[in-house]
């Protein structure tokens, strides 16, 4: 077996003891503890060059096993805490996992292929394992699809960390504090900057926003990630000042100027930055001037690590933070063009020497971070029979980043049969899609139009498309 | 009086529909201690903004947030007046 380097616990372990804390909900772990213990134990060479699905909810036990397993397992797919259990099995065929780190053995039961189940806790224990890298770990991360079906998406420690060379220790102790689910793209960056550099304190599932402050402000935070929903949820939680970080992050959705100005007169001190990544394209930009959208002069520019271009009105990045492609049959759906570069379907328009996010090319809504296709939403509604045709839309909300609200044409009348009233309608509506929809997706608003326009091609014309 | 009665019934309803309990609203009752998630308060502000004709969030005097249900219905009474 080939002897290759572990490079991330390597990097963390250089620090010695001056390795930061990961701070969980039910504890605090000193990473040096990593040079004499592990979270996995024996069960450490069970892993070696399988491909392990993390179906840990604890963020802190699932960073652990990250951190112990790359340059171990050959493939190692991470699951959010929030992915509904009934898409395991798909993920986990797709990804040909054999072997699973969880936090609860039922979070596995009934995921065929599976013959190797760990079982992790936040603690690392005093442990003689063989720190040999032996591959050079792929790392699937999951992002939403058309059908509900999270895509896999193929990183490696290469990709991931292209955009944290500046992850570096310096003087001061950094300790980051994140909303982020740390088994997505935005959070895992997250995760990996802190560690590089310093600590973390992850927010856990099911925390609130007060209590996930209140953690961070016993641990101490320096900087702080989130998206702008996050943010617009601290500012409006009454326990903002709690925390006093020298820096805010904003990413994964669009930060407008309301939420930038907001964040500023609630943290005068702190250096405001927005960014811009998504798991297909990886990281795109940073910007610190306080101003929504970024500046034109990063579009083609020269000699760039991270080329931006806009091509047919949307954002491409091509840089080697970009992934490698899709798992399983989504494969010929990367969105790379034959010019190599990823094209973010997010849409750009240029005013004055700046660009401005539009929204999503192809209508995709993004609610609070998650992501809402149209098109399923209205084949619920279509499914009325009153209803002849609907259009799904998004609205700019200045708490979500966007709602999802519905034109509805009605059919003719048909005889015999009572028309509803468009009140009635639209409660039936909103009763059947709650029925079969997540709450995010369940329109906040329905009305009733006389007509929808449709383009010559038979299609319905949806904004932005 | 009508912005601050619309407001409570969409409270009321968005609750409602959202299968959470409301608690008992009055002007110092603490926005994240009422019983709605961000969610909830998304769809209520999209649905003034078709009752009201307004979202006082996205006027550009607006940079602080609303904390208390009572700074929530001044924001849209300071708008609507």
């Amino acid at each position: 077996m080939p002897r290759k380097p572990c490079p991330l616990r390597e990097a963390i372990a250089a620090a010695g003891a001056s390795a930061g804390r990961l701070y969980g909900v039910r504890g605090t772990t000193d990473l040096a503890g990593l040079a004499h213990g592990s979270s996995l134990g024996d069960q450490l060479e069970e892993l070696r060059g399988r491909s392990v699905l993390i179906a840990v909810k604890d963020p802190s036990p699932a960073a652990l096993a990250l951190l112990e397993l790359d340059g171990v397992a050959a493939r190692l797919v991470l699951c959010p805490a929030d992915l509904p259990p009934e898409h395991l099995p798909a993920v986990a065929r797709a990804a040909g996992c054999d072997a699973a780190v969880v936090d609860s053995a039922a979070a596995v039961a009934g995921v065929a292929g599976i013959d190797c189940c760990v079982t992790v806790g936040p603690e690392l224990l005093p442990a003689a394992v063989r720190r040999i890298g032996s591959h050079d770990t792929e790392w699937i991360l999951l992002t939403s699809g058309t059908t509900g079906v999270p895509r896999l998406v193929r990183h490696d420690l290469a990709t991931l960390t292209h955009a944290l060379a500046d992850a570096r220790r310096g003087t001061a102790p950094i300790v980051w504090g994140t909303f982020y689910d740390i088994r997505r793209y935005g959070g895992l960056q997250i995760l990996l900057r802190a560690l590089l550099g310093g600590s973390l304190v992850p927010a856990a599932p099911g925390e609130s926003v007060p209590e996930f402050l209140e953690r961070a402000r016993a641990a101490r935070v320096t900087h702080v990630s989130g998206t702008p929903s996050h943010w617009r949820k601290v500012l409006m939680s009454g326990a903002a000042a709690a925390i006093a970080p020298h820096y805010v992050r904003l990413s994964g959705e669009i930060a407008d100027q309301a939420v930038l100005d907001a964040v500023r007169a609630t943290y005068p001190g702190a250096i405001v930055v927005h960014a811009f990544a998504s798991t297909e394209a990886g990281v795109g930009f940073e910007v610190r001037d306080g101003r929504a959208g970024f500046p034109a002069s990063l579009l083609d520019a020269p000699g760039a690590e991270v080329r931006l271009t806009v091509r047919e009105g949307t954002l491409r990045i091509h840089s080697r933070g970009n992934a490698h492609g899709y798992l399983g049959e989504d494969v010929v759906a990367f969105p790379r063009g034959p010019d190599g570069a990823i094209d973010t379907g997010d849409l750009i328009e240029q005013r004055s020497g700046r660009c401005y996010f539009l929204g999503r090319r192809g209508g995709v809504i993004n609610v609070g971070g998650l992501k809402v296709y149209p098109e399923e939403i209205e084949a619920v509604i279509n499914a009325h029979p009153w209803v002849r045709m609907s259009l799904v839309r998004s609205r700019r909300s200045p708490i979500t980043g966007a709602v999802v609200i519905a034109d509805v044409v009605l059919a003719d009348g048909k005889p015999g049969r009572a028309r509803p009233s468009p009140e009635e309608l639209t409660h039936q509506l909103l009763q059947g899609c709650r029925q079969s929809l997540a709450a995010y997706k369940v329109p906040a608003t329905i009305r009733v139009v006389p007509g929808l326009e449709v383009s010559a091609s038979g299609k319905l014309l949806r904004p932005n498309a | 009086m009508l912005v601050r009665s619309t407001i409570q019934s969409l409270f009321e309803q968005v609750a409602a529909e959202q299968e959470r309990k409301l608690a008992t609203l009055s002007d110092d009752t603490r926005l994240i201690d009422c019983g709605l998630d961000s969610l909830s308060f998304a769809i209520i502000v999209a649905r003034l903004e078709d009752h009201l004709g307004v979202d006082p969030f996205s006027s550009a005097e607006t940079t602080d947030f609303p904390v208390t249900y009572g700074d929530f219905v001044r924001l849209y009474e300071g708008i609507a007046a």
